[in-house]
């Protein structure tokens, strides 16, 4: 704020020596010109501290371009690109294109795929076929394995003159319109369908858009996954707001041990933290032991692998990323403006609420930012102490990367929220405005 | 030294403030201030000034001792409802507040009519000649318009005393100056009542009707300026006020109000005014100002004449300061007004210099 202050009083400035030297003359004669030598020489410095920075930028920049950009390229491109179908049964494809949408295609399709199927089992790509069909129509797996299966004993010259009647025989699936509309919606090399399953929508047999019939859970992940953030950036402002008060105001040897303290979470293992909350929360761990032998409870709480847990084991992994930004705007802010608001007659909590508690927003809307959209998108801690009930849209990314092998859907659900954090975002600055933000 | 009310409006007695439960701050201050009176609390760093300060605006505890304002106790009262206007030394403008709302403030925060708020902000920023820049951040203000602004702010609630520390202490020497004058001015327009507490005895003995030298915790002599410079009650006051000439030597006769001082390595003596110095035998320091002292080349034989050799001169611009040696190797200094006749001497020179003995003042020796 400060400097783009300062920018446009220095171009107000500039505007008024410039009207100055248009209305006086005697100002114009005072401006002294350049000559050609020393404007090329200043032209030159210019050039060359250009270079110089360029150059200490470059090593970012091509790591950025390596690491950052392109991945989140090949996402946002994966979310649409799905080319296996489209080159395993190329020419079936290009015939159940010219299909109506009405019935079954004509026998020149089904021969062609029974064709298709027999190679594909020979050359053992029938799975992948099978896996994405079943994307786009559950059950469909165990149809196209079957009949692959069938199609491999069949010898070419009858597959060629009968394999239509052989493809219908094969599963009484295949007499479905549904699966020929799956077929083509899978043949797609470029489709919405990730996007629309992300959340929870798909498209009928007339192409509308409507709630998906299967199930619907995305959208109730992302807003869970919202609603704990929340709660851990609520809990991190709840316990880190004081602290980072008492830290800014302790004297200097205190502070500094007790920042040790605050540190303490980045210094160990994020494993080594979060198994110590499993050791803490489980059914036989040290809080249950101790809340029954007070007598708070006769049995064991549920505590580990629930919401609460990843809430807790968040909170304490975040605490940081909240107090240090709000430490360093505390520092800098001068205890006589409390001071002066007390002499001025203010009561110590109206002092607070509108002299002390603005100037801290900028740390604070940075630290809440930065403990939301981290925990937004975090993935290891909910993994390990969320359970079922503890999982966030991460878990569930990390899911379809690495069990059920749909990558279009992970880099589906990858892209929206990289667009919700980005909307979140935008809405912030929109509000508060982004250059509040003071980091440190 | 005006005076506008009971002498006693605000009074300390016997106030002590310790940090740490062992060593005194402050030992024993005792002092009255009278209704509208601007006093200055004048001292060195370290000296306990801002302490005492701090205690009458409440944020800092009373170790022990009472202070009153206007007749009642406030030792115990919080900081809040003690009604006292304060200006720090870095104004403590709240940045997120414009100048009108930061002046509009200790006003909205006595739940006055909003009306009467915007009046009376619309009037103190006239008062401080801002009137244009009411809707201005701090950030946007010169450092000599933000103090008038803190100033304004400290005062527009009518507060029954106003404390200042070291308000103009971030300011440039020009500003300073003016400074002074602005303050002196809202002083003499509205007569509030304030205590100023400074480290630069310039700013204390234009601005005060009384200054109050403090020193370890000890106030020294509280005074009129003029006094204060020209009467000092002991060798602490002499030098911090202003710039003074101390010559060691050795008490050899009294005469009422007057004593003989033989000087130290020297056979001259010279009549001064009796200060806090010891009887007949007993060594002392005698203070003279560089303005009050004369060089007399070519007069061998005057009153109360001291020997000394030429070592340099500085020039300084509206005066010319000369350095000789006393006969015991320590500096005294000359200053003499830049005129035309302002003499050249050799290093080494044999100079007789004099003063008046009434000014000059003997001192015990520390």
């Amino acid at each position: 704020m400060l400097c783009s202050h300062c920018y446009i009083s220095n171009i107000s400035l500039k505007i008024k020596i410039m009207s100055d030297i248009q209305s006086n003359e005697r100002i114009r004669s005072k401006v002294i010109l350049l000559s050609k030598k020393e404007a090329n020489f200043a032209k030159k410095e210019i050039r060359r501290s250009k270079m110089t920075a360029f150059f200490m930028v470059t090593p970012l920049l091509v790591f950025l371009l390596f690491a950052f950009v392109a991945p989140i390229g090949t996402m946002l491109h994966r979310g649409f690109y799905s080319p296996v179908v489209a080159s395993l049964i190329p020419d079936t494809l290009d015939k159940l294109n010219q299909w109506s949408g009405e019935g079954i295609p004509n026998d020149d399709v089904l021969t062609s795929l029974a064709i298709d199927f027999k190679r594909l089992a020979n050359e053992r790509q029938s799975g992948k076929i099978a896996a994405a069909l079943n994307r786009n129509m559950p059950g469909a797996s165990s149809v196209v394995k079957s009949t692959a299966r069938k199609m491999r004993r069949v010898d070419d010259a009858e597959l060629k003159a009968n394999g239509a009647e052989l493809l219908l025989n094969a599963h009484e699936k295949w007499s479905n319109t549904k699966i020929w509309f799956a077929l083509r919606k899978a043949g797609e090399t470029y489709s919405d369908t990730h996007y629309l399953k992300a959340l929870d929508l798909e498209r009928n047999s007339l192409g509308e858009l409507q709630v998906r019939e299967a199930s619907q859970i995305y959208i109730q992940l992302y807003s869970k996954t919202l609603k704990l953030a929340l709660y851990i950036t609520l809990a991190c402002l709840i316990i880190g707001y004081p602290l980072a008060f008492y830290l800014a105001n302790a004297p200097a040897k205190t502070a500094n041990l007790l920042m040790i303290f605050v540190l303490l979470p980045f210094w160990t293992s994020l494993l080594v933290r979060t198994t110590s909350w499993i050791a803490l929360l489980q059914t036989n761990g040290v809080v249950n032991s101790f809340l029954m032998s007070i007598g708070v409870t006769s049995s064991p709480l549920e505590m580990l692998y629930t919401e609460f847990s990843t809430i807790i084991a968040m909170t304490h992994i975040l605490l940081p990323f909240m107090i240090l930004p709000l430490y360093s705007v505390m520092k800098g802010i001068d205890p006589s403006y409390f001071r002066a608001a007390l002499s001025m007659g203010a009561r110590p909590i109206s002092a607070f609420l509108k002299v002390y508690l603005p100037n801290t927003l900028p740390g604070l809307s940075a630290g809440a930012l930065l403990v939301f959209i981290i925990s937004v998108g975090y993935y290891i801690t909910p993994a390990l102490v969320g359970g079922t009930d503890g999982q966030m849209i991460s878990n569930i990314i990390a899911f379809h990367m690495q069990q059920s092998n749909n990558w279009g859907l992970a880099a589906a659900l990858g892209t929206l929220l990289l667009l919700l954090i980005l909307s979140l975002y935008w809405l912030y600055d929109r509000f508060v405005g982004a250059s509040n933000i003071k980091l440190g | 030294m005006t005076t506008q009310g009971a002498t006693d409006y605000l009074s300390f007695s016997n106030i002590q403030k310790s940090y740490d439960q062992k060593t005194l701050v402050v030992k024993d201050f005792s002092l009255n201030v009278a209704k509208g009176e601007f006093l200055t609390l004048l001292g060195p760093s370290g000296s306990g000034k801002t302490t005492v300060l701090m205690m009458i605006a409440g944020f800092e505890s009373v170790t022990s001792g009472d202070i009153l304002l206007d007749g009642k106790p406030i030792t115990s009262t919080a900081p809040y409802k003690r009604n006292i206007g304060m200006v720090f030394q870095n104004y403590a403008l709240f940045p997120h507040m414009s100048i009108a709302e930061n002046l509009a403030y200790p006003l909205k925060v006595r739940k006055m009519p909003k009306d009467e708020i915007d009046a009376k902000v619309k009037e103190y920023l006239e008062l401080i000649e801002l009137e244009h820049m009411g809707g201005r951040k701090p950030a946007q203000l010169s450092g000599g318009q933000k103090q008038r602004v803190a100033l304004a702010r400290a005062l527009i609630f009518n507060p029954s005393l106003v404390l200042m520390d070291e308000p103009l202490g971030a300011l440039d020497k020009k500003l300073r100056e003016q400074m002074q004058l602005e303050i002196t001015r809202l002083h003499k327009k509205i007569g509030f009542t304030v205590i100023y507490v400074t480290h630069d005895q310039t700013e204390a003995l234009t601005m005060s009707d009384r200054i109050a030298v403090f020193n370890d915790g000890v106030v020294q002599q509280c005074a009129a300026p003029d006094v204060l410079y020209e009467h000092p009650e002991n060798s602490f006051v002499a030098d911090f006020i202003g710039d003074n000439n101390f010559v060691n030597g050795t008490i050899v006769a009294e005469d009422g109000d007057f004593v003989t001082v033989k000087i130290a390595n020297a056979e001259e003596e010279i009549a001064t005014k009796r200060g806090d110095c010891g009887p007949i035998g007993s060594a002392c320091r005698v203070s003279i100002r560089p303005e009050k002292l004369f060089i007399m080349p070519h007069e061998p034989a005057c009153d109360n004449k001291i020997n000394v050799t030429y070592a340099m001169r500085l020039y300084v611009g509206d005066f010319i300061q000369y350095y000789f040696k006393l006969p015991d190797g320590k500096d005294i200094v000359v200053k003499v007004l830049n005129d035309h006749e302002a003499p050249k001497f050799d290093e080494g020179q044999p100079i007789g210099l004099t003063s008046l003995k009434q000014h000059c003042t003997a001192y015990a020796a520390t």
